[in-house]
This record gives C-alpha cells, structure tokens and sequence, in this order.
C-alpha cells in the first residue's frame, strides 16, 4: 500500500512544492518508509538542472557500510570529471545532504552518453535531469524531506509524489519513487500496486540496452514509457498500451514537462481520486489528500478501471 | 452461457438476514425496524459535531455519547473525507454529514439513516445490517462491501466491485457502476440505472441486478432474467422513494441473475469436486 498524488496548475506558476507536501504527507498513513517528489519549475532556456546521489540515505540501518568523508569527495569530483569530460560547464551547484546534489550545467552533446557515464561512478546514481524536472527522494515522510530538501517554497506548474510502504525491495532511496524515464529529460512516474511481469519485461528492456538502478518492479513503468517514447509515440498512446502490456495491479501518475497523466489497471485494483476544475488538477490515491489543498468540500470521483487521463499544464 | 438453469426472481422465496429484512420490502419501510437493547433517542432532539481537528475514533466516540444523551439527529460538519467515520452504530439515528466520507465510512451499521451530503470513498456502509444511506455525490469502489440490509443509494456513479459479496439487502446507483458489480454476490438487489462496466454478476451465487443502461460485458455465471410485473412495481416504488431522476422506465430495466453454476457446484460430493478440480 503506497500513496501517489499529483497536481497540475493551467497556465499558473504557484508554490507547488507546499501543494505536493501537503497531499504527500496526507498519505503518509500509506506509506511511511519513504517520500518522494518530482517537482517542475519554471523551465531553463539554457542548460539542464540534474539531480543526482552518490551515496545512499544509512542513516537507519545498523552494522550499515556507511561511505566515509573521503569516498563521497572522491565520487562528487569524479562526477566533476566526467561532465567537464563531456563539454558540460556547471553554472550552479548546492547540496541539500551530503549525499544528493543539484547541479545546473551548459551542455550541448548527448544527453544519454553523459548520464551513462556518470552513472559508472560507484554508489551513483542520476535521479533527474530536465529543463524544468527536479526529482528528490529520501526516507522519512513528506515534511522531513521537504525540510531537508527546502521544498516548501518550490514555485512550479505541477508535481507528482509518492509515499512508500515497501513491499517488493529495500526501504532505500534507490527504491523510492518517483522514477525518471532515463534518459528522457522531465518525464517522472510514481506508480502504486504490484506487476507480476516485471522481470520478463524487464528482461527484454535491458536487452534493448535500457539500465535499471533498482529492483522495483515500479521503476519498470518509467522505463517501460522512455522505450515508447523512444519510438516516437505519445504519452497517453504509451499508457493506454500499458494498461495490456502490464500485467498486475496498479495505479501509476506520470508527468513530463507540461502534462500530467494517469492509468488505472483492468482490475481497478488500487484507488485514485480525482479533482479538476478550470485553473487546477489534483489526483491522490485517498481524498483526505486532496483534501489538505482544499479545506473546503469539493467534488470529487474516482476514475474507473482501464482508464487513461491526461492533462495539460 | 447455453444450457444454464435461469433463475426468474429471488424475491418469494428469500429469506434475507439483519433486523430489518422481514418485512423489508413494504413501501412502510419505517415500520419495520426493530431494535434491541439500544439507547432511546428522540429525533427532534438535534445536535451538531464539528469533525475540524479530531480524528475518526474521537468523532465516533462523540457519536456515541450524543446518542447516549438521546440525540436522535446528529450533523457532522466537516468531516473533511477523513477515513472510518460513523463506523459501528446499532441504533436508530438520523445522521446526517456535510461533506464528504474518506475510507470506510459508516461500515457496521444497523438501524440508522444516514445522508452525506458529498462523496464517499472506498468500502462505503460495508457490512451493514440494516437503516438506509444517500450519498449525494459519487462513491468510491467496493460500495456495499458484504451488505446484509438495508438500503444503500447514491445518486452519482459508484466504483468497481460495488456490492461484492453482499447478502442481502438493497444497492441502488442512479449514474453508473463499474466493472465486477455484484462480484460474488449471494443475495439482494443491485439497481443501476446507467451503465455496467465489465464483468458484471462475475461468481455470483445469487441475487438480482437490475440495469437501466448497458453491462458492458458479464462475468461468468451471471445470465440475463425475465423481469415479472411485481419486480417492476417493486423498481418503481425504490427509485421513486430514493428521489433519482432516472431517464429509464422501470419497465424497460434489464435484469440478471445467478447461472448457478456455482450453486450447483455447492452441492457436488466432495469426490465429484475433485474430479472437477483435478
């Protein structure tokens, strides 16, 4: 049982970071060994906004191999390395933690040769890149990570998150979502429920040389988009597909740099409430999330099962 | 579906559970409750509880105190979609929310009448005995969650798997229902006066639905019935009563039942099971 939500703004620019954090820790109940969000500001005319981990959150494991000082240095200038390697000049760089970066750089090459690359440093691992996507993801609920990451005054146009209650894999930030469609910049999923092919389609993707950083079966969905996009077809068509393709229970939000979407499995297995009116969107597996956006009573109603939603910011 | 045993109606020969249900189908409903060992209340007796800062065991505690107190009309104000709410009253109560319900809502009920005025989410009035619910908007999916009596409405769409595994007692939906409706069903009555999503009356052992759209597709075991002049009275009279504007006559409602495979299932040997099973 984890907790998803989203929320799209039309044509407004808001503080979308206290949106997210509101629904988010809403749905804490769902899910309390995790947070993530995956925020769109306004987007870069020039260069990319990354964000990236080169260490795990350890802090709650015992007996844990905890990366000393002098490894987490060596990692950050050997990601330093590649990107000036590859013609990137960072413009801008801040740390939240001294495991997570965010780095604004210049770049003008291939974009999935760079994130490849800097994905061989050990312990690496590149959770965003876009013009507009910043994704950050940590254990604990929706305002411990928001504090540490300083996400109460993130001004954007949407966001989508999650809450997790871990099930198929280990409660750390690699198996947090939300997800990045490696390697398509501001395209992020946040999925809710269980697929049980995950590893034959996982199988083929990694053959078709897709990477996975995680064993779960959530991260899939993200790839599982990026290869349909790869091939030149639309969001909403790539959902649809995978309402077939997919197998198992599920609810997931996906959103890319000006639209939000939604699937719900055959089965209608996992819950979605949704609200829209003309300046905004909200989705959130439970409306005592939505909720905490909108005090007063609003209507509301649950997509049915195999149902596709999409909409524009 | 070819060479099942069609069932024609369920309604003489029922004999459904809760307090309610024996004379449950009389349009003098009111009448028919009967209540032990619970608090007398009078329903002039009007109290108000604001849900803004408690959570769901503390409201339903308040609840129960203002009924002991006699309150026969209780309104909640806001109560904010939050989960569990009403849960658990045995009495007779009008009890009214301004708002709308989370998870859970108003599950083991028996006796009250109940209005919510919004939306209701999963697993609405799930195993309730008897009394009566209106949801004014939308309901979440498994509404009518193992139903037992009573009368259950609501007057927008309901979600997937409403009434699945319900025993007894009345579902009606003025918009439309999504797939497994009636899912497992063994007894009552599933009205829908919009459209069935997929796989309606799948693995129901009994029971009617009565549908005003289209199902888009039945599950297994569920077969299409004949409706009989008393049935459609007894459409008429529900619908009426719930106050649903429904743009299709009672007469021209559609009606499924029990294939009763699974029924006749039941009543295999244990050795003729196996030889199915094997």
């Amino acid at each position: 049982m984890c907790g998803i939500a989203g929320v799209i703004n039309k044509k407004k620019t808001v503080n979308v970071g206290e949106q997210m954090g509101l629904m988010l820790q809403g749905l804490k109940h769902r899910g309390p060994d995790s947070t993530g969000y995956a925020m769109y500001g306004t987007p870069l005319k020039k260069g990319f906004v990354m964000r990236f981990k080169i260490s795990e959150n350890e802090a709650e494991k015992v007996n844990a191999n905890v990366d000393s000082p002098d490894d987490l240095k060596n990692r950050k200038n050997a990601v330093d390395a590649i990107l000036k390697k590859h013609g990137a000049k960072v413009t801008k760089q801040s740390s939240s933690t001294p495991y997570a970066f965010r780095y604004i750089f210049d770049f003008k090459g291939d974009l999935t040769d760079l994130a490849t690359e800097i994905e061989t440093v050990e312990k690496t691992e590149i959770l965003s890149i876009g013009k507009g996507l910043e994704l950050i993801k940590d254990l604990g609920d929706a305002t411990t990570v928001s504090d540490q990451y300083g996400l109460n005054k993130f001004m954007g146009t949407h966001g989508i998150g999650h809450t997790r209650m871990a099930t198929e894999s280990d409660v750390d930030i690699k198996s947090a979502h939300p997800y990045w469609a490696f390697p398509f910049e501001d395209v992020s999923v946040v999925h809710n429920g269980q697929l049980t092919n995950y590893w034959g389609n996982r199988r083929v993707l990694e053959r078709k040389g897709y990477r996975f950083n995680s064993n779960c079966d959530s991260e899939i969905i993200a790839v599982y988009i990026a290869d349909k996009m790869a091939k030149g077809i639309v969001l909403e068509k790539a959902m649809h597909d995978s309402l077939d393709e997919l197998d198992g229970v599920f609810t997931y939000v996906v959103a890319t740099k000006d639209q939000l979407g939604m699937a719900k499995d055959h089965m209608a297995a996992k819950p979605m409430v949704i609200y829209e009116s003309k300046d905004i969107v909200a989705c959130a597996s439970e409306e005592v999330a939505i909720r905490n956006i909108f005090p007063h009573e609003i209507k509301t109603y649950d997509p049915y099962e195999a149902e596709v939603k999409v909409w524009q910011a | 579906m070819a060479g099942l045993t069609k069932k024609t109606s369920a309604f003489d020969d029922e004999n459904l559970s809760g307090r309610s249900q024996k004379l449950f189908f009389e349009v003098t409903e009111e009448e028919n409750y009967t209540y032990y060992g619970n608090h007398e209340v009078d329903f002039n007796k009007r109290t108000s509880i604001d849900c803004e800062g408690i959570n769901a065991h503390e409201l339903n505690q308040k609840i129960r105190d203002s009924i002991r107190k006699g309150y026969g009309s209780i309104v909640i104000k806001n109560p904010g979609a939050k989960h569990s709410l009403g849960v658990g009253i045995l009495n007779k109560l009008n009890l009214i929310f301004e708002g709308s319900l989370g998870y859970f809502g108003i599950g083991c009920i028996d006796g009250p009448t109940v209005r919510i005025n919004g939306r209701v989410g999963w697993s609405c009035a799930e195993n309730m005995m008897s009394g009566k619910v209106v949801v004014e908007n939308n309901a979440g999916s498994c509404f009518g969650a193992a139903l037992r009596g009573g009368d259950l409405i609501v007057k927008g769409d309901a979600g997937a798997r409403t009434g699945i595994d319900m025993k007894g007692g009345t579902i009606l939906i003025g918009g439309n229902a999504g797939a497994y409706t009636g899912f497992m069903m063994q007894r009552g009555r599933i009205i829908v006066c919009g459209d069935v999503n997929a796989n309606m009356g799948d693995s129901m052992y009994d029971g009617i639905i009565f549908v005003g759209g289209e199902p888009h597709s039945l599950g297994t075991d569920c077969v299409p019935g004949e409706m009989n002049e008393h049935e459609v009275r007894w459409l008429e009279q529900k619908i009426k009563n719930a106050e649903i504007d429904c743009k299709v006559p009672a007469s021209k409602f559609k009606k499924y039942v029990a294939g009763r495979m699974l029924w006749n299932y039941d009543n295999l040997e244990p050795a003729e099971k196996k030889g199915i099973l094997g």
